[in-house]
């Protein structure tokens, strides 16, 4: 992946998530506040006492598209936001790996944790991506669900 | 001939990811994929968002020959 030079860097990847070039890149010298928020695989869910992986799948062009909205989002919300990077893993995930990344770099740290909450939790139910968990024996979708909205209504 | 895009268990149920539809709403549209990939798929579509061209759309909506028609279910990603 190249490194955006715009202060917006989204991203869909079937390769291992990595903080630190998210971090790296997100340091700026106006800034003092990076906040990094990992989502990770959990060994159980509400349906199956033992997970073993997730996977995701999505429409690469329609999430890309949504997760660059979100972002502009939290800008709108929170002008400060100097950085923002949004990237979802897809395709199979091991335990204990990230399935998401967001970081949010910005003067304060305030605004910071605030867009960073925001834009998780915005990202959750605006990007087209759904999650089969896989347990012994089998897999199922993922019953943790929302209908999708537009980010506006977020 | 609008292009449907379906996506996670919209996807599962039908047993196909892309295919081409005839109809010049989506109304008409969404009848022939029902038609075609039965009632697993219908009722996952019942609770799904549908959107033309990226946009969300409703029944009335005209759909022209290359649109692409994608049907979204609840998500769950994160």
């Amino acid at each position: 992946m190249a490194l955006p030079s715009s202060p917006t860097w989204v991203a869909v990847t079937p390769e291992p998530l990595a903080l630190d070039p998210l971090v790296t890149w997100a340091t700026r010298p106006d800034c003092g506040a990076v906040v990094t928020f990992a989502g990770t695989v959990r060994d159980h869910s509400a349906d199956h006492d033992e997970v073993v992986a997730l996977e995701y799948e999505t429409s690469e062009p329609h999430a890309l598209a949504r997760l660059e909205e979100v972002a502009e989002e939290a800008r709108r919300r929170w002008p400060a936001v100097a950085a923002v990077a949004l990237h979802h893993r897809v395709g199979r995930v091991e335990l204990g790996e990230a399935t998401v990344l967001v970081v949010v770099a910005s003067p304060h740290r305030a605004e910071a944790f605030e867009a960073g909450r925001f834009c998780i939790d915005a990202l959750k139910r605006t990007v087209p991506l759904w999650k089969r968990e896989h347990f012994p024996g089998g897999s199922a979708w993922s019953s943790a669900t929302e209908p999708i909205v537009g980010v506006e209504s977020t | 001939m609008a292009r449907l895009l379906l996506l996670g268990p919209a996807r599962e149920a039908a047993g196909v990811r892309e295919d081409e539809v005839a109809g010049d709403s989506l109304e008409k549209v969404l009848a022939v994929a029902r038609a075609r990939y039965g009632e697993a798929f219908a009722a996952i579509l019942a609770t799904s968002q549908v959107w033309v061209n990226g946009e969300p759309a409703g029944p009335e909506s005209p759909v022209a020959p290359y649109d692409e028609v994608a049907v979204l279910p609840p998500v769950s990603g994160g």
